[in-house]
């Protein structure tokens, strides 16, 4: 299948090294402490963030950090066929795994001793790249929650099909079964917290798939932080003093 | 950004939308831009020395965000303000508690914070009134003070050395909140001051603003000593009580407090701090609108108030000026 045409647009008309357009809103669930949607292009993911709260299985409890769980889902809905998911099957149980861990890197849970942060993160619509997706709602939710941070971790996937690196795949090329790389930053601190890849690739050219995604990621960051400042500065003047 | 969760025609949205911007145009010419997200550099000059307050830390030499809010400084201290977050406990903080355990000399409550806070047996006044220490027969009744899903006002006593909070309720004017609504808020809405126990005088109800932010809405009791009195009645006779609460408030003060209620979450919706002046204000412009108290959820109510309160800022700062 020839997923870049010779004009060198992609099957959704983007440009190989384009991102689909995203759109973030804080918000969206009035009773957790921290909520937000994260789109990009066709995948929206909803994140609420609970806490930091008391532990609720006191055998779990930390007493020099918080402990942080998260739990995906994907709504029966949001992929093409209308199937009725399990709860707990492998691939959701592997992919809170990961958002626990990039999370956890990057709250500062030293300072909530003995408290848990629970993150849900559901899946809406998907179609392809609700790994990042799910990173960038759940970062969204702990920055609106309150949760003191190192640094926004932001996430971005990357493929390479017909000898071309293209930036955040969508659900076709996806499943074309390429390399897909999805790389999860820390954009002021430049590191990297997190990287998967299914797949094989030369090293040359994952360097520069990688490279491809790091530059997503910031891109994601710099849209993140413009939404974060715009919340922040409504709730400040609608407050008043 | 964040939406208001009320649905609004055309006309109305523009109407919200003005008075918004006004409130923004009256913030900004007060304030400087302040506001920063996580992992911002907070612009500090070099010459003096300063202190890292909450929400920041060093990186390379910089002072950096770690929350999102607004950057304060009071002479060397240079921290951030969050907005949207859970309490964080002063003491002296007068708070509402829902008793979520009983245990051992101890009551658990829900404050809002993240750990529960802790309400000894040892630190509260007794209903018999008597200082004495507590026996072991103290403990067993504690059941008879309060029990689970109790709504409790104390004050925040102090911090552990494990950062566990210890409330206390030495007074009369503390203790089990019956007879109202408690309604949640996000606790930045909340501002310190000197009174949070508040008495509405024509509408026969009192108004507690906890500092966590649980609001709590309920009739007034003249002397706070027959509460105390009540209780050992209630205790003696536990079949008449259902009925006597019932019986008990007329339904004037109920509409009331439903009508005090619905001000506070409208303008908790809206995002407003909420002080006694603006939640009579509110409480008038419904009643004299002739609004019922379902209607004051309605969204040409929300708008209404926020043009009210554009007005009511705009006034002020004219006045200052």
């Amino acid at each position: 299948m020839e997923f870049v045409n010779p004009e060198g647009l992609r099957l959704d008309g983007r440009r190989p090294m384009e991102m689909r357009q995203l759109r973030a809103e804080i918000g969206a669930v009035a009773k957790a402490d921290g909520s937000a949607v994260f789109e990009m292009g066709n995948t929206k993911v909803i994140a609420a963030v609970y806490g930091p709260r008391e532990v609720q299985n006191r055998s779990q409890q930390i007493n020099d950090q918080a402990l942080v769980r998260c739990e995906y889902s994907m709504a029966n809905f949001s992929t093409g066929d209308r199937r009725r998911k399990p709860k707990g099957d492998r691939r959701s149980t592997e992919i809170s795994l990961v958002i626990r861990q990039t999370m956890e890197a990057c709250i500062l849970t030293h300072l909530m001793p003995r408290s848990q942060i629970d993150i849900y993160v559901q899946v809406l619509q998907a179609d392809g790249g609700t790994r990042s997706a799910c990173i960038n709602a759940a970062t969204l939710a702990l920055a609106d929650a309150g949760i003191p941070m190192r640094d926004l971790v932001t996430s971005c996937s990357a493929g390479y099909l017909n000898s071309t690196p293209l930036l955040d795949l969508n659900y076709v090329e996806d499943s074309a079964g390429g390399p897909d790389v999805t790389v999860g930053i820390l954009p002021k601190l430049d590191k990297v917290t997190l990287l998967q890849m299914d797949a094989k690739l030369p090293i040359d050219i994952f360097e520069n798939v990688m490279q491809l995604a790091a530059e997503g990621c910031k891109a994601i960051a710099n849209y993140i932080r413009e939404v974060l400042l715009e919340n922040t500065k409504q709730l400040e003047y609608r407050r008043g003093l | 950004m964040r939406g208001i969760e009320v649905s609004l025609n055309q006309t109305q949205k523009i109407r919200l939308q003005r008075a918004l911007q006004q409130l923004e145009s009256l913030y900004s010419k007060a304030n400087s831009n302040t506001s920063v997200t996580v992992a911002d550099t907070i612009p500090i000059s070099y010459e003096d020395t300063i202190l890292k307050g909450h929400g920041t830390s060093e990186r390379d030499g910089d002072v950096v965000a770690t929350l999102c809010g607004v950057v304060e400084r009071v002479n060397k201290l240079v921290y951030v303000r969050t907005l949207r977050a859970r309490y964080k406990p002063e003491i002296g903080d007068i708070i509402v508690g829902r008793v979520v355990e009983v245990a051992q000399k101890r009551w658990k409550l829900e404050i809002n914070f993240s750990q529960d806070a802790v309400l000894m047996l040892s630190s509260m006044n007794l209903p018999d009134g008597i200082q004495r220490r507590r026996t072991a027969v103290d403990e067993l009744n504690m059941r008879t003070i309060f029990v689970e899903n109790d709504v409790v006002c104390a004050e925040v006593r102090n911090f552990q050395n494990d950062g566990s909070l210890q409330l206390q309720a030495r007074s009369q004017k503390y203790g089990k909140l019956e007879k109202g609504q408690l309604l949640t808020i996000p606790p930045y809405l909340v501002k310190r001051q000197k009174h949070h126990f508040h008495h509405l005088e024509q509408y026969g109800v009192d108004l507690i603003l906890g500092c966590n932010g649980f609001v709590w809405v309920g009739e007034h009791f003249e002397a706070r000593d027959s509460i105390v009195e009540d209780q050992l009645n209630d205790t003696e006779q536990p079949s008449t009580k259902s009925n006597m609460t019932s019986k008990d408030m007329p339904l004037e003060t109920r509409r009331s407090i439903c009508r005090i209620a619905n001000a506070i979450r409208v303008l908790s919706t809206l995002g407003f701090n909420l002080t006694l002046e603006v939640i009579q204000e509110t409480i008038n412009l419904s009643s004299t609108l002739n609004l019922g108290i379902d209607e004051m959820l309605g969204s040409e109510f929300h708008v209404l108030v926020a043009e009210r309160e554009a007005e009511r800022r705009t006034s002020m700062t004219k006045r200052k000026g």
